[in-house]
């Protein structure tokens, strides 16, 4: 595999839930690249999109769901993918985690059984000394002894869980993965103990990771690049670096500031709440809550831009700022926005 | 409770059909009851008419709608004021249960420990007995104290119902008791009878109303099976459908099938209804299989301000596409 | 700026001012057994979730309590207001109108009475709010039960309580139902029904962890606010050390129900002497993307309460551990483990007969058995293991090591376990600084 191998390409990618009025945008034009080895941090608040995004990429749905625009895998086109062949990638060639690993687990089989009975799914003509080989060689990687082989899954503790299933899926040597919230659950120690397992894992597997998290400080430790995402969109992305030093968009600024911190000296928040996703506000959508609002953002949407430093982002403010487009004075003019009160608050 | 009334309203489909379909019939039945009086021609017990005895086993005509019985009764009379009866054992008996079943299991599962334990086996001992023999050995042991008529034998059948209630309201309060708002109510100092007041009550009473239509249906054919058997209500007392079933069976075998048939159709449906009732509410409440109409989603193309297409060039101007 | 006591505060020696103190508590839960264990009428095992706990908790101060899942740091909290029972111990309220009363010895109503004066705030709003009841008859409740208010005084109140807590105006949130509102408003008005009756203690337990980011901050701004207003005394209950150290004035971290280093924040933070503090500190995620991820972190997780290790609880898992830490049979099988999980697949074939049954090592003990007839094989695998990694802690603790005729027989150091002590500007529960007090 090419280090510039691209696994994963969305564009203007929709999922919409159906309800009993109106369809949640849970994503509303989504498009990035991600490419063999590379950690993709995908952050955002409650309700923002990101967990229907990852399941989404594996095409893991609820009913009424629907799928909307572009997404290869490698070259083939997901979106158009019989289900039958959906089914195959799916394990093989995409994996998922879990938050909590036990509902994955079952309490009645032997580890032992489960490596067995995913590695027969997907492998056909595999030994029974190839599948203790390669399911003692993933629970090493993860740290788990092989006397722990015959164990049943209540017998670990939660930390140990999680990288039971991480070892699960890792087994047939994804090339993609997607971490939802994988450490969410568990203590400080364990998760920082998790994600240096995850981060190292591109080194022996050479895979993918897509990590979904609302935790900022993860991001910054574990992943090459950051999408943050708002309201169905993805406002920012770009190397993780530049994004936390240098944040174009103001969401990302306001999310950056309001994080506590072993430094932080004042205590920040963001006004309001995140929009009810079967009804976005008109033009840009984080603009009832944004500092830097002006009269063009409620009315035009922001075009997604490359900006000087390299990050991709849709802000008119930013633009403005760097010089990319030239708004009229009326448009100039910061937007008078309502007060918001308690009563829209998160 | 306002939160049910709304969800009933607003169920769809399957439920929908179940509950209605079930509602008309108990709706029926319960109209007949309550216009008894001026529906029926005849009084329950009458075999006479201005001195004259009705006839014996006549056929269905104008004169009788439903014909009549052996005893010189009035089918259609019987049947409606059967329905009076019906409806009032079943009221009484599903009554007397929840006010029995619920609190005893409220308290049952709030206290626990010993007397929690107790009271388990022995509602689930009763449970397990089956209840058209428990009937029958309430109903002996309650005739010489009441009588046999209709409070008689609602009693009889409320003790058979009672563990249902004790046991779904005593587990669902045994894991409500462990929700973090019945601790605040503890932090805030509420005294127990509070808490079973005010924060337990109306969290397990939920499956409630579902078993108590299921159980009138049940209540209904086991009092029908009582009076077939004769150990339910007197006919001296009120007119009971089972009753009639009983005495018309050996004369169905003759040919004549009109006094057998329209006791058993009724009794057959109005246990109908109140299922469907309870299935229906339990469709609408308790949502395992329910699928809610979704409206099916269908996107709009992207306009040229949501499009992302190739990745833009700096320097391009605002709106438009290149 | 977080606000500062007059006082120097130092430690956890009981003060002048202390508005609740607890001495030696403990507080065990018994486990249920399995059901064969109970048909025979064997106990089960207990946890202790808290083990020996010595607290003074000044007025006006606000008190972290942090630890990770096990801590006791729940427990402990719910213990002060009387949730939960205590085994043994006390915990003794020095309450400004009412004078002492040792809560831990109460019950029934005169602990409900209590209620005036300590308070709580839950981690959960939309659990810690009963579904049935409006936001109105939530936060008046209180109200009604302490001080048999209703109608429009009721009332009167219930809208104050709510103006303070911001969830203004008022007459839009009195009908609702918890349901209708977001994560942030249900936690304003639970904290608005914990300060109605204006008591002087609030423990708030992870108050802020099940919100979004952006809204932590807003939600612990008005408890800051409400304490300055109220002249409240906080127990701040968390894992998140970043926001404890913000919020509070002194730190007690806690690990498997006691606690193992206590003192100002700042001294904690600039200083920390406990290697968990130390290793806490290391792995809180954040924000800086220089940072990479930490490497040399303790392993392992948080043992089983309910048999914990011998010695100090956190030897198993500590880099800086001595002989007397408290080493012991289940250490060893870890050591096992820990190297065959290093080393390649064939290593584990080829060694685990040299060890015989390990589920024997499984009971905590100070000396440890394992092997078979090859007792030199046995001997050479450890030896091998010491020479892979010499710096191991686990060595420190080995006090004999021979073949006996079925094996290798161990004994380790006998243990200490160690009591908070005086280091510095801290107390901390470590060998590694001796107590002045010796």
């Amino acid at each position: 595999m090419k280090p510039d191998d691209v696994v994963i390409t969305a564009e203007d990618l929709r999922v919409w839930y159906g309800t009993a009025g109106d369809p949640v945008r849970a994503v509303d034009g989504v498009s990035f690249e991600l490419r063999a080895g590379e950690i993709l941090g995908l952050v955002g608040e409650s309700g923002c999109g990101k967990s229907t995004l990852g399941r989404g990429l594996l095409g893991l749905m609820p009913d009424g769901a629907e799928r909307d625009g572009r997404l290869l895998f490698r070259d083939k086109d997901m979106l158009t993918l019989k289900r039958r062949e959906q089914i195959a990638l799916r394990g093989r060639e995409l994996g998922l985690i879990f938050q909590e690993p036990l509902t994955r687990l079952n309490p009645l089989m032997r580890i032992s059984e489960h490596f067995s009975e995913t590695l027969k799914a997907h492998e056909r003509g595999i030994t029974k000394d190839q599948i203790e080989h390669r399911s003692l060689e993933a629970l090493r990687l993860m740290g788990i002894p092989p006397t722990r082989y015959k164990a049943f899954p209540h017998e670990f503790s939660g930390g140990m869980r999680q990288r039971l299933m991480i070892a699960l899926t890792l087994v047939l040597r994804p090339s993609f993965v997607v971490a939802d919230e994988p450490t969410t659950a568990l203590d400080v120690l364990v998760e920082a103990q998790i994600i240096r397992m995850l981060h190292d894992l591109r080194d022996t597997y050479e895979t993918s990771l897509l990590l979904i998290t609302h935790n900022l400080g993860i991001i910054a430790e574990a992943c090459d690049r950051v999408a943050v995402m708002y309201a169905g969109r993805i406002v920012e992305i770009g190397d993780a670096k530049t994004v936390f030093r240098d944040p174009q968009h103001p969401y990302t600024r306001e999310l950056l500031r309001s994080t506590i911190s072993l430094r932080t000296t004042g205590l920040n928040y963001i006004e309001g709440a995140p929009p009810d996703l079967s009804d976005p506000p008109p033009g840009c959508r984080f603009h009832p809550r944004c500092p830097d609002a002006m009269e063009v953002c409620a009315v035009r949407v922001p075009e997604p831009r490359q900006q000087p430093n390299g990050s991709r982002t849709e802000c008119w403010a930013a633009d403005q700022a760097n010089g990319l487009v030239t708004l009229t004075e009326n448009e100039r003019i910061p937007l008078a926005k309502e007060v918001i009160a308690v009563a829209d608050e998160a | 409770m306002r939160h049910w009334v709304r969800t009933i309203w607003n169920t769809r489909g399957l439920a929908r059909w179940i509950l209605l379909a079930g509602l008309v019939l108990v709706v029926a039945f319960v109209v007949m009851a309550v216009l008894a009086p001026w529906i029926a021609p005849y009084d329950f017990n009458q075999t006479r008419v201005d001195g004259d005895k009705l006839p014996k086993l006549a056929h269905p005509s104008g004169e009788h709608w439903l014909g009549t019985n052996d005893q010189f009764f009035d089918i259609w009379s019987r049947v409606v004021w059967g329905a009076r009866t019906a409806l009032e054992v079943i009221v009484l008996s599903v009554l007397f249960s929840i006010l029995i079943g619920v609190p005893l299991g409220l308290v049952s599962g709030f206290i626990g420990g010993w007397a929690d334990r107790a009271l388990v086996f022995v509602m689930d001992s009763l449970y397990a007995l089956p209840s058209l023999l428990l009937a029958i050995v309430f109903s002996f042991l309650l005739r010489d104290a009441l009588g046999g008529g209709i409070v008689a034998a609602a009693l009889s059948l409320t003790c058979i119902y009672i563990p249902q209630y004790f046991r779904v309201v005593r587990n669902t309060t045994v894991s409500v008791k462990q929700s973090v708002y019945v601790e605040a109510a503890r932090a805030i100092g509420a005294p127990p009878t509070t808490i079973m007041r005010k924060y337990l009550f109306g969290n397990v009473v939920q499956s409630v109303p579902v078993i108590g239509t299921l159980n009138a249906a049940d209540a209904l054919s086991t009092l029908a099976a009582l009076g077939f058997l004769g150990f339910g209500i007197q006919p001296t007392e009120a007119s009971e459908w089972g009753y009639d079933l009983s005495r018309a069976l050996d004369d169905a075998q003759a040919g004549t099938w009109w006094p057998a048939l329209f006791p058993g159709l009724a009794i057959i449906l109005l246990i109908t209804g109140l299922t469907l009732v309870g299935e229906g509410l339990n469709e609408t409440l308790n949502p395992s299989l329910r699928r809610r109409r979704l409206v099916p989603v269908r996107m709009p193309a992207m306009g040229p301000s949501d499009h992302y297409g190739a990745l833009p060039t700096p320097g391009r101007g605002p709106g438009g596409r290149p | 700026m977080p606000t500062k006591p007059e006082t120097p505060t130092t430690g956890t020696t009981t003060g002048t001012d202390d508005v609740v103190r607890i001495s030696d508590l403990d507080v065990h839960f018994a486990l249920q057994g399995s059901a064969l264990a109970r048909l025979l009428g064997r106990r089960g095992r207990t946890v202790k979730a808290i083990d020996g706990v010595n607290l003074g908790l000044r007025r006006g101060e606000v008190l972290g309590l942090v630890g990770e899942s096990g801590s006791g740091k729940t427990t402990l909290g719910r213990a002060v207001l009387g949730l939960v029972p205590s085994t043994a111990g006390s915990i003794t309220y020095h309450g400004r109108d009412r004078g002492e009363v040792v809560v831990s010895e109460l019950a029934g109503r005169e602990l409900r009475r209590l209620r005036t004066d300590m308070q709580m705030v839950f981690q959960d709003p939309g659990a810690a709010l009963n579904p049935g009841m409006t936001i109105e008859e939530a936060v008046g409740h209180p109200l009604v039960i302490h001080r048999g208010l209703k109608g429009e005084e009721l009332r009167g109140r219930v809208a104050a309580a709510l103006e303070k807590v911001g969830l203004a105006p008022v007459e839009r949130y009195l009908s609702k139902y918890p349901a209708d509102l977001s994560g942030g408003q249900k936690q304003r008005a639970v904290i608005a029904r914990a300060i109605i009756l204006e008591p002087e203690v609030v423990i708030a337990d992870e108050p802020v962890s099940m919100l979004d980011m952006s809204v932590r901050a807003k939600i612990l701004q008005l408890m800051l606010d409400l304490k300055d207003e109220l002249q409240l005394t906080y127990v701040y209950i968390t894992h998140d050390l970043a926001s404890a150290k913000y919020v509070c004035d002194r730190i007690a971290i806690m690990y498997l129900g006691r606690i193992v280093e206590i003192g100002p924040t700042q001294e904690i933070f600039d200083n920390p002497r406990h290697p968990y503090t130390q290793a806490l500190l290391k792995a809180i995620p954040e924000p800086d993307p220089d940072r990479m991820v930490p490497r040399d972190l303790p392993r392992g997780e948080i043992p089983d309460a309910a048999e914990p290790p011998l010695g100090c609880s956190f030897h198993p898992r500590c880099p800086q551990a001595v002989a007397e830490c408290g080493w012991e049979s289940r250490d060893l099988r870890a050591l096992l483990e820990e190297h065959w999980t290093r080393n390649p697949e064939a290593t584990y074939g080829a060694e685990r007969d040299m060890v015989g049954d390990l589920d024997k090592l499984d009971k905590p003990e100070l000396s440890a058995h394992v092997g078979t007839k090859d007792a030199a094989g046995t001997l050479a695998l450890l030896n091998r293991i010491k020479a892979e990694k010499p710096d191991e802690p686990f060595w420190r603790g080995v006090e004999t090591l021979e073949e006996d005729g079925n094996g290798v027989a161990i004994t380790f150091t006998e243990p200490t376990d160690p009591a908070l002590r005086r280091a510095g500007g801290v107390d901390v529960a470590c060998v590694l600084y001796p107590d002045p007090a010796d």
